[in-house]
């Protein structure tokens, strides 16, 4: 449902400010949401001045440093570093991506980080993608057919297989889907764009026998057709790829099959 | 603490507006605005029905300065939402996903709503013999 403002227990009131040592000359202001579980208080946000001189490119490298150096319960997911596992998807001075690519150099004025957006809170920057993962599982991600396996591996041309590229390297991070008013205003029913473009992955390969099946279970006003080719999606990939056009595929099919 | 507590992260307070989501929640508002417009045309059609007396009320309502404002917005969401709304019909048959040209289009349909709507009113006027 369209809820424009944020619910009481959500808006972000105060926070600390942790000033930049003594002594550093090219600084940066970091202004980062927070949200303690264990305490009663609604989220703030923190500012965090860096030593930009002491410090690594990456917003994920100023994140690190305020964690090891400042304040040690800051909290968030990262892993790779290299923007391949998604696990650092944050909103970053505006749009979602991920800490570990996005250069701090980039970013105009103050860093402003919050959590992906229109998601249950963990904690700090740690949102609960239990609900999107279960979509992702609706949708059946894994390669199904009917015809015995034949001896070696199912094969496919090199043009088939070129139908999968900008749809294979998706990493689930959700920056998509958590960009998308769609997803914000219906996530209960509409599936959002990062497990459409999934979907779609699945759909257009040549090696998959389910197709059919696939479109019945996405043919449903809610699940395929709230997307309204909105484009934050697309906009916001950290890996440029575009969840719109997927979807935009899927609608055809839709259409095609209905001959 | 139960899950239930959780807070819901800023979305629209923290959420850049993008190009392109400015032109679709325009569509949206420009669709809304047409709907309203409606009833001012059903006014006018009732009154025209009505006879020649609430027919000159009707022109003098909608010809004064406020009613010609409001026209002329309506004449700028009708052409928005028809030319993005044609914009929508080339996504629908698959063209112009890359962002590029989503926001080329775009700038096209903007382009196209300003121009549409100024020669409406030229002519518009230009047939009236003046203002």
């Amino acid at each position: 449902m369209v809820e424009f403002n944020l619910p009481k227990n959500s808006r972000v009131t105060g926070g600390k400010t942790h000033a930049a040592p003594e002594g550093a000359a090219k600084t940066r202001d970091f202004k980062v949401y927070r949200w303690d579980p264990d305490g009663g208080d609604n989220p703030s946000v923190d500012t965090y001045t860096i030593d930009l001189d002491t410090c690594g490119p990456m917003v994920l490298d100023a994140l690190i440093k305020i964690k090891n150096e400042i304040d040690p319960t800051l909290t968030f997911r990262r892993s790779c570093r290299e923007g391949v596992c998604g696990s650092c998807a944050m909103n970053i001075d505006g749009t979602n991506t991920l800490a570990c690519t996005k250069f701090i150099d980039e970013v105009n004025g103050d860093i402003k980080v919050y959590p992906l957006p229109h998601m249950p809170v963990v904690k700090d920057l740690v949102p609960d993608l239990t609900q999107a993962y279960a979509q992702y599982t609706s949708i059946e991600p894994w390669l199904k057919t009917t015809t015995p396996a034949p001896e070696r591996e199912r094969l496919q041309s090199q043009e088939d297989r070129e139908k999968l590229d900008g749809l294979w390297e998706c990493i689930l991070c959700f920056s998509c889907t958590t960009s998308c008013p769609s997803y914000w205003w219906n996530a209960e029913r509409y599936l959002g764009p990062a497990v459409l473009l999934q979907a779609y992955r699945w759909i257009a390969d040549s090696r998959d026998e389910a197709a059919g099946e696939r479109l019945d279970n996405l043919e449903d006003p809610f699940r395929l057709y709230r997307c309204h080719t909105i484009m934050n999606c697309t906009k916001t990939c950290p890996k440029s790829l575009n969840p719109a056009q997927a979807i935009g595929e899927i609608k055809k099919l839709m259409i095609a099959r209905r001959g | 603490m139960s899950a239930r507590n959780r807070p819901l992260s800023p979305h629209l307070q923290v959420y850049r507006p993008q190009m392109t989501s400015i032109l679709s929640i325009t569509h949206r508002l420009t669709g809304v605005a047409l709907a309203l417009g409606a009833i001012l045309l059903v006014y006018w059609l009732a009154a025209a029905a009505s006879g020649a007396e609430v027919f000159e009320d009707a022109r003098g309502l909608i010809g004064s300065w406020i009613g010609r404002l409001a026209l002329f917005g309506w004449t700028l969401a009708l052409f928005y939402h028809l030319c993005n709304g044609i914009r929508h019909l080339f996504w629908d048959a698959g063209h112009g996903y890359a962002l590029p040209d989503a926001e080329r289009s775009g700038w096209a349909v903007l382009a196209a709503t300003v121009v549409l709507t100024l020669a409406a009113w030229i002519a518009g006027y230009a047939m009236r013999g003046g203002v």
